[in-house]
């Protein structure tokens, strides 16, 4: 059973969202999506200052079976990517909610979080997917 | 691999199980206007004996021309050893077979063609290859637009001195993606492109990319040191497009300017492919390691199987069209392996020595030739710069097209007239010469050019 940590927020595509102090969000790929996706072998992350819709492809994950978009889950601005990530893209796989983060955005509209899937929620999803 | 047709029964069988009378029945929502219709001028197929009778009396008819035309196809030796080898059962597919477990000789061959070829333009990765150099600079400039996404622009600067040939395709390829291209004019003096021309055609918009030719279509040799710099400066990737003869004896693009070129592509027909009529051909594509991943097509990679032993293997393709679809790297999915494989034993049995000499023979023959020609009445080179192997003179007299034609009477394929894609250099005329032209080649065609010169036919 893979890690859904309670005090974040997830979407139906497996990426995982946290509120920040200073209202940005943090932006990664779950557990369970890391699993899937098997060895991570190259990152892309967007730059800093493009603006994204929800639902917008914000980020690319690269598998040695295939490279996968990562949506952004609510709209906004990226005020910061995790640079790390292109010497070392395999922190997605080994912390994927700690130093595997992929990008911060700055919320056009606070509401739209609220509208994302809680950790039990999620929980239940990725059961109902697996079978 | 067996590719088996369905039987006339299967398609009934298949037409039967959804309902449908005739093929023809599936199209029926595209509206009649948009469909090809019947090709014209294309007859029914013949039998083998008769093309084979066709074929021979029209190879007599032609007889054996002696060839100065290049124009982005160039007539060179071709050792008999490549295309024996090439047509061993094991490489000679209509299709490259990929499983490691089956095709290590193939991949093999494409892993050394991608290293060869990256050598020899400076770089550090190239991909599998791609259909031809119009179709790689199509390419090239799509993933410069992606690459360089600091620039925030979809603005491509594509000097005139680029084959016209490949501005066409390339404008056919990312024409309705959004992508501008912005054409550079060349100065009228020396037949090459400005630093500042690019200035200009930059304006104040930003530019994603600049492409720059070397040798440029015209012959001549541009200053890429400066042509690069200033595209960096620009905020710009620079796209080189070199002839891959011509890099056994100028500058690889990798070492151009301050920081060298970020993508290169090519032709690659004058490494062992013959001219056939217009191909057959391949393009290759390299680039540094940084942008491997917005490369279009293929890598393949040398790694170790389980039990220690070097193998082949697929090494990038997770961005390809059956991956990505619509987001793909290109709509390309495929490369032209046996053209590859042809160049990479081309390569392989030159070695770097052998093809400087061809790069050297064909310079000399082609400097020798310019000064002959300069020598005949009516004849001017149209520019005085140095150049590789090929040059342009500006004739003064008929128009260029009756002149090959009198040529082509006498048995000279004699050049490419420029002022169809080049109104601005007049009644001119492209012409190359190669190590494949002796002195009494290059004399042959001074003495036929004089004579029709002269009024004669």
């Amino acid at each position: 059973m893979s890690e859904i940590p309670n005090d974040l927020r997830y979407t139906r595509e497996h990426e995982w969202v946290r509120s920040e102090d200073d209202g940005t969000v943090t932006v990664g790929i779950t557990d369970h999506a890391q699993e899937e996706l098997g060895d991570l072998v190259f990152v892309e992350v967007p730059e800093a200052g493009t603006g994204f819709g929800a639902g917008d492809a914000a980020a690319v994950v690269e598998s040695v079976k295939a490279a996968s978009d990562i949506y952004a889950p609510v709209s906004g601005e990226v005020v910061e990517a995790n640079d790390a990530l292109a010497d070392s893209p395999e922190l997605v796989n080994s912390d994927p909610y700690g130093e595997g983060w992929l990008f911060r955005l700055r919320p056009e509209n606070g509401d739209e979080i609220k509208d994302l899937l809680d950790a039990e929620a999620y929980g239940d999803f990725v059961e109902s997917a697996g079978d | 691999m067996p590719f088996i047709p369905h039987t006339e029964t299967d398609v009934h069988e298949m037409l039967a199980a959804i309902g449908v009378e005739r093929i023809d029945d599936l199209f029926d929502e595209i509206a009649p206007e948009l469909r090809a219709g019947d090709l014209g001028g294309i007859p029914d197929g013949l039998p083998e004996m008769a093309v084979t009778r066709l074929m021979h009396e029209r190879a007599r008819a032609e007889g054996d021309m002696l060839c100065f035309t290049g124009a982005g196809a160039y007539p060179h030796h071709i050792p008999q050893a490549i295309w024996q080898i090439v047509g061993r059962g094991e490489f000679y597919s209509a299709y490259t077979p990929y499983q490691a477990e089956a095709s290590q000789g193939t991949l093999q061959v494409v892993y050394e063609f991608q290293s060869m070829i990256s050598a020899l333009a400076g770089m550090e990765v190239a991909n599998a290859s791609l259909y031809d150099g119009g179709s790689a600079l199509g390419e090239a400039v799509l993933m410069a637009v992606r690459a360089n996404r600091k620039a925030r622009s979809k603005r491509v600067l594509v000097p005139r001195t680029v084959h016209p040939h490949y501005r066409a395709v390339a404008r056919t390829v990312v024409g309705n993606q959004g992508l501008e291209l912005v054409d550079v004019p060349f100065a009228p003096e020396t037949g090459l492109t400005g630093v500042d021309a690019l200035t200009a055609a930059a304006g104040d918009e930003g530019v994603a990319a600049v492409v720059i030719p070397q040798p440029n279509f015209l012959g001549g040799l541009e200053d890429v040191d400066a042509l690069v710099d200033r595209a960096h400066a620009l905020g710009a990737l620079a796209v080189a497009v070199v002839n891959p003869t011509s890099l056994a004896l100028l500058r690889p693009p990798g070492e151009w300017g301050e920081q060298g070129a970020d993508i290169v592509i090519g032709e690659g027909q004058p490494l062992g492919i013959p001219l056939s009529a217009g191909g057959p051909y391949f393009g290759f594509l390299c680039t540094r390691k940084a942008m491997a991943r917005q490369m279009p097509g293929r890598v393949v990679g040398r790694t170790t199987d389980a039990d220690g032993h070097t193998g082949y293997v697929m090494t990038l393709r997770a961005r390809e069209q059956d991956i990505r679809r619509s987001k793909a790297t290109s709509n390309i999915c495929t490369n032209q392996g046996l053209m590859v494989t042809a160049a990479t034993i081309y390569m392989a049995l030159m070695g770097p020595e052998g093809l400087e000499r061809v790069a050297r023979h064909s310079h000399a023959g082609a400097v020798a030739l310019r000064s002959a020609l300069a020598g005949i009445q009516g004849v001017e080179p149209l520019f005085d710069g140095p150049i590789f192997h090929e040059f342009t003179v500006r004739i003064d007299g008929p128009p260029v097209a009756e002149i090959l034609d009198a040529l082509a009477g006498r048995g000279i394929l004699g050049g490419y007239a420029l002022e169809g894609a080049y109104p601005e250099v007049g009644n001119s005329l492209l012409l190359c010469s190669t190590e494949l032209h002796t002195e009494d080649d290059r004399a042959a065609y001074v003495e036929a050019l004089t004579e029709v010169l002269a009024g004669g036919r």
